[in-house]
């Protein structure tokens, strides 16, 4: 039976498993370490305890043969017949984990008239797609996607299959995985293989505060969602070759009708620029944001801005960055007037250089910026746009 | 008259962790716990179905035994009875063992209408056990919901958020929805309705209680594993750029523009 036990005999009380445990569920009491009921199970004090006085027993479930699960898998989402990128960044990354593995990548793609872009999914890294081009997939629908996915995932069973950790993505895998009754990690920024051939899936657990590696041993496949702008595509390769396989199936229902389409429209999204000027409280005003969106004009770039603005009502919630915001990958980074919460930063992926502008010289955004300056960003601004501008 | 049932997760009342640098462990202090903020809205919600169609609303929690406290401030903000499922077969539960676990406990409610969501969690921020809990009860379900338009007999007319604009769709009831904050500005409870609540009973549930199976419960039934918690890494050498503001601008100026003639 799963559980953990204090050995009595054995600890010291040196509080060590306490600094492990995430939840705090660890009281010392008597100079032995207690575990109290907000213990979850995770087993990080176990691997803490340097006198091996934590018993810590995970059922080993009775899995099935793993063994013939091979193969991993990307679900290639598309809208309107233009692939989304992160399908691309998945494509890639599976390139590295597939040599690792020794297997091959295999990429799912549904919808109607779309079949052209399978040869677009071979050149970003796919060995193999699997084409279901049928009108009732014209719409994206978690049950009929999901039931479809759930049934070729029962017949081809990869050991791996991926997701984008788009809105659409994040809806659909847990139907997936739940139908499977297997694993599913969230929102990964990392993945990799260990020695013994499982995925490892790293995410931010508690805000960002902490990452955790998460493994999924004894079911198959291993799933997870992964952020957009986690990882690179490669450039795409034309001339790579790769097997498409139609798959017919009788049309399924849903329960969910899709009426109309509101498209967002509101000038370059942040997930293609290159440059990103990024607003925090410290602009003081709603009207002071507009110094902001000059510098990202005569930049070429984009506006983005932290939480409290889009609270505020003063910035919409697409131009929101961080945890609960958009994860942003741009080269250039400029951040004015923002504290550097973990929160904000949690959304910043693989930036190249990171320009923080802040009156506070201990904020935390100056740990993460390669360039700081300590200045009102309301006076900086407008002196900084006029400079540029004489200089183009 | 409608059924509703709202999920609601007690979490930590904040996710700052203070690490120590030297052992590089985490020291967590003893934070207060509260109801997830995005569950708060998935409440008012199924409130104001209540004032405007009349309904009776559940409040099911998953959780330690002082989440009781929890769900009687959910009962001050609306909810009419709260039921809390809690036994050591249930932790260490990840998103498929709760999703199953809550599955139980809400058949035994019986039948319903339709199951409010947050959009997540903010300990964990999965937004897995929506789908997963509409999966295992096999009933529709929308997530991200930002307006529910109007309630019908059999359907609700909805607007969701996606990250292209919104959707206009229309769900089969009986259904579950994940619900975001722009839905609606929850209210504060009436000093009435917070003592009225202190006095509410909670139904305990145990696992005795349901008809489940043991292996699907808890750390057994969980599939994924946490293997390791470390604190994030974020070293940069920062280039402080000094002078008058003049000279700041200009710098900044001349490296902002050096930087963006190596991206075009
Ligand atoms: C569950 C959860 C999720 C969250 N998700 C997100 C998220 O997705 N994105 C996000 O951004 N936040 C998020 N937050 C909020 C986050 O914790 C911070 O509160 C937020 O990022 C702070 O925004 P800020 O830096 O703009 O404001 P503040 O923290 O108030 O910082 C303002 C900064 O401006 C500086 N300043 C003030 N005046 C001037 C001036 N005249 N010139 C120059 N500098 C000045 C100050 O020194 C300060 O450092 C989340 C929080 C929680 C709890
Ligand atoms: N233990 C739980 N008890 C009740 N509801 C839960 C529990 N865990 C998650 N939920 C519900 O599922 C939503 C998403 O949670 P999560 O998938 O953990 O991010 C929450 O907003 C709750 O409505």
């Amino acid at each position: 039976m799963a559980g953990i036990n204090i050995i009595k005999d054995k600890c010291v009380g040196c509080k060590a498993c306490m600094g492990a445990c995430p939840f705090g569920a660890i009281e010392i009491v008597g100079k032995k370490a207690v575990i109290t009921e907000k213990c979850t199970l995770c087993g990080a004090c176990a691997e803490s305890c340097k006198f091996d006085a934590i018993d810590f027993k995970r059922d080993e479930r009775e899995s099935s043969d793993l063994s013939q699960y091979k193969g991993i898998w990307v679900f290639a989402e598309q809208r309107y017949g233009k692939l989304k990128t992160v399908s691309s960044e998945l494509l890639g990354k599976t390139r590295e984990l597939s040599s690792l593995l020794k297997t091959q990548v295999t990429s799912v793609l549904f919808g109607h008239n779309i079949e052209f872009l399978a040869h677009e999914l071979i050149a970003h890294g796919a060995d193999e797609v699997l084409v279901m081009d049928e009108e009732w997939l014209n719409d994206f629908n978690d049950y009929i996607y999901g039931e479809a996915m759930t049934a070729l995932i029962s017949e081809y069973k990869p050991e791996i299959v991926l997701v984008g950790a788009t809105s659409k993505g994040r809806s659909l895998a847990p139907y997936i995985s739940s139908s499977l009754k297997t694993g599913l990690t969230a929102d990964c920024t990392g993945l990799s293989i260990d020695e013994g051939g499982l995925l490892v899936q790293t995410r931010p657990a508690f805000g960002g505060n902490l990452m955790a590696e998460i493994i999924c041993p004894n079911n198959r496949p291993q799933m997870a969602t992964v952020r957009p702008k986690v990882f690179k595509p490669l450039e795409p390769d034309y001339k790579r070759r790769g097997k498409i396989t139609r798959i017919h199936k009788k049309p399924i229902e849903g329960f969910v009708k899709l009426l109309k389409n509101i498209d967002n429209s509101e000038g370059q999204s942040l997930s293609d620029a290159e440059i990103i000027v990024s607003v925090g409280r410290g602009i003081g005003s709603a009207g002071n944001i507009r110094l902001a969106k000059e510098l990202a004009d005569v930049l070429g770039g984009a506006l983005a801005s932290s939480r409290p603005l889009v609270d505020m009502g003063w910035m919409p919630y697409s131009r929101q960055v961080g945890q609960t915001g958009k994860t942003v990958a741009p080269k250039i980074y400029i951040a004015c007037g923002i504290s550097g919460a973990i929160q904000h930063l949690a959304g910043l992926a693989d930036i190249d250089t990171i320009i923080a502008i802040n009156q506070d010289p201990d904020a935390p955004i100056f740990k993460v910026a390669n360039y700081g300056i300590v200045a009102d960003v309301k006076e900086i601004l407008p002196v900084l746009i006029e400079k540029i501008k004489g200089r183009l | 008259m409608m059924k509703i049932i709202v999920c609601i997760k007690q979490v930590p009342g904040t996710n700052e962790v203070k690490t120590d640098p030297e052992t590089n462990t985490i020291i967590r202090e003893n934070v207060p716990a509260i109801i997830n903020p995005f569950d708060t809205y998935a409440i008012e919600e199924a409130v104001r179905i209540k004032e405007r169609t009349g309904a009776f609303i559940y409040g099911i929690s998953m959780g330690i035994p002082s989440a009781e406290d929890m769900l009687k401030e959910a009962v001050s903000l609306g909810i009419d009875k709260g039921i809390l499922m809690t036994d050591r077969k249930f932790a260490g539960a990840d998103t498929l063992a709760t999703a199953y676990t809550l599955s139980k406990g809400i058949e035994r409610i019986g039948e319903f209408d339709l199951i409010i969501c947050g959009r997540q969690a903010t300990d964990g921020d999965t937004a897995q056990v929506g789908p997963s809990l509409a999966r295992t009860l096999n009933i529709a379900y929308a997530t991200d919901i930002s307006k529910i338009i109007e309630i019908k007999d059999n359907e609700i007319h909805c607007l969701k958020i996606t990250d292209d604009g919104y959707e206009e769709i229309l769900i089969k009831l009986p259904a579950l929805i994940t619900v975001v904050k722009e839905i609606n500005m929850p209210r504060l409870p009436s000093i009435k309705s917070m003592k009225a609540a202190r006095k509410s009973k909670i139904e305990i549930v145990e696992f005795d209680g349901i008809k489940a199976d043991e292996k699907r419960t808890g750390l057994k039934g969980s599939p994924t594993q946490v293997r390791k918690v470390f604190v994030p890494l974020h070293e940069v050498n920062t280039t402080l750029i000094e002078g008058t503001l003049e000279e700041k601008a200009g710098k900044l100026s001349e490296i902002l523009l050096n930087l963006r003639m190596e991206v075009e």
